[in-house]
């Protein structure tokens, strides 16, 4: 049996959040964002405008982060949102979700806690039910608290 | 995690045409599959992957989680009241098990 | 004149510290937090407090009886019980989570709920939530008085690696900054409480481990004598200060 020597010791009980949540994770990048835009969209345009995304500028905490989405559509049969993608450029996978509507829906807004690893640029992308694809941005500062323990 | 303890927060009872919100809360710890427990071993993924409402029958609201949701996911969303009618939440983990709770809207002309 | 002015002052200030409680780690909060904190709907806590509802109706133990059996309605019975402990009896300090557990061994004929178990926290946050918006007033004297010089004196005593006493932080450094957060009071009247960082929820000694961790300093075990008579004097600094539980901390 191997001994535990200080150093795991230490590893041990300092696995902080912070540190575990780095292992075994590759960063992800714009261009895995981009890409991650690109399959969604195949390549068409995306306009900015028709939704808002409300997220604080600044989050105390990474680990839950409290964001709105709210489209601007009648929800009709003719003219309806089919789904809400919120994606990011530094988390390890770059969709975080995808929520989906129907002219059943009639409104089409959510709210919920994300997770962001870092301080990044969050994208919310609607998929319309004519094809077009619109877009908002916001820049979010993750900070961290004063004293992390390891959870 | 096994599914059993979810939340609904909603209004049972509306006028035709009201925007009705839905808050839903489940206890889930959204494993990311990054972290590593004490021992260094790496503690699998283990999130709740699909969320979905169904109003009268028909789906109103679907979403498809990852790890990049918050532990103990939230989710809020609107419907409009057209119909008394059951609402059908469920919420469905990677091992294909699920959480269902259902309300009943009371809609009034 | 100059002395009557500055005891006139010191009056004034005594009076201002009685009128005004500390502030609550939910003043530290941004607004969305406190929007979630205050929230059924969105408060994460609020997953234990009803799975502790449900815990508290079912029958348990060789006696096979519930909580409800003995206190019935908690809405009423527990009202305000959160607010008054700890409580010192046969000279030691029992806290909510020690008062549940002497009701499984003792009236139930049950095993005790080990500290940060899912059930005692969901009941403990149940009980607490009973008192919700109510002022912290613990007994500090008779039977209590040397528990809480106990606990007074460990607040003030420098310990660990980084020769640190929880004042150094939480009376002479509250309001100030420590990287990006501000330091609080230190004051557990929201517990047991959702952490962020824990991402679930957690009793006050899972904070207090933290805060030892913090200073490179001995963790003591959950439910020890140090943190109990800690508890105590806690509870006493956050004097009229409305219980939260389950609160969102950081």
């Amino acid at each position: 049996m191997k001994t535990l020597t200080r150093r795991t010791l230490i590893l041990g009980a300092g696995a902080s959040a912070a540190t575990a949540l780095l292992i075994g994770r590759a960063a992800a990048t714009t261009q895995a964002r981009d890409a991650a835009v690109a399959e969604l969209t195949g390549g068409a345009a995306i306009k900015d405008g028709r939704v808002r995304l409300t997220i604080p500028a600044v989050a105390e905490n990474g680990l839950s982060v409290y964001t709105t989405i709210a489209v601007d559509s009648p929800m009709t049969e003719a003219d309806h949102v089919r789904a809400i993608h919120i994606i990011s450029e530094k988390n390890p996978i770059a969709r975080l979700f995808t929520a989906r509507f129907s002219p059943r829906s009639r409104v089409a807004k959510l709210s919920t806690n994300l997770r962001l690893a870092s301080s990044q640029q969050v994208t919310a992308l609607a998929e319309m039910s004519d094809g077009s694809f619109w877009r908002d941005r916001k820049d979010v500062i993750v900070t961290i608290a004063a004293c992390i323990d390891g959870g | 995690m096994a599914l059993s303890n979810a939340r609904v927060s909603m209004r049972d009872a509306a006028k035709k045409g009201e925007i009705i919100e839905i808050k839903t809360l489940i206890r889930h710890p959204m494993e990311t599959g990054y972290r590593v427990d004490h021992m260094g071993k790496p503690i699998p993924r283990d999130i709740v992957k699909r969320f979905s409402a169904t109003y009268a029958g028909e789906p109103v609201f679907e979403m498809d989680l990852t790890q990049g949701v918050a532990a103990n996911p939230f989710i809020a969303f609107s419907i409009v009241a057209t119909d008394t009618a059951e609402m059908v939440f469920t919420w469905e983990n990677e091992a294909g098990e699920t959480a269902v709770v259902r309300r009943t809207l009371t809609v009034t002309e | 004149m100059r002395l009557a002015l500055a005891a006139g002052l010191l009056a004034g200030l005594s009076v201002a510290a009685v009128a005004e409680p500390r502030a609550s780690g939910t003043s530290f909060l941004s607004d969305e937090l406190r929007a979630m904190q205050q929230d059924e709907a969105a408060n994460p806590g609020m997953l234990w407090v009803g799975e502790g509802a449900r815990l508290w109706a079912a029958a348990e133990g060789e006696a096979g009886i519930s909580c409800a059996s003995c206190h019935d309605r908690a809405e009423e019975s527990m009202a305000g019980v959160a607010a008054r402990y700890p409580v010192v009896r046969g000279g030691a300090v029992i806290n909510l989570e020690a008062q549940i557990n002497r009701c499984r061994t003792g009236a139930q004929k049950a095993d005790a709920l080990p500290y940060e178990s899912d059930a005692l926290l969901a009941l403990t946050a149940f009980v607490a939530r009973q008192s919700l918006g109510m002022p912290v007033s613990v007994k500090t004297d008779g039977d209590a008085a040397p528990l809480y010089a106990a606990g007074e004196a460990f607040f003030h005593r420098r310990q660990g690696q980084m020769n640190l006493s929880c004042a150094h932080c939480h009376d002479a450094n509250a309001g100030r900054r420590l990287r990006g957060d501000a330091i609080s009071h230190g004051l557990p009247n929201g517990y047991p409480a959702y952490r962020l960082e824990w991402q679930t929820l957690g009793s006050l000694h899972r904070r207090l481990r933290a805060c030892s961790l913090g200073v490179r300093a001995v963790q003591f075990d959950y439910g020890s004598p140090e943190y109990l008579a800690l508890e105590l004097y806690l509870a006493k600094r956050a004097e009229g200060a409305p219980v939260e539980t389950p609160a969102i901390r950081k």
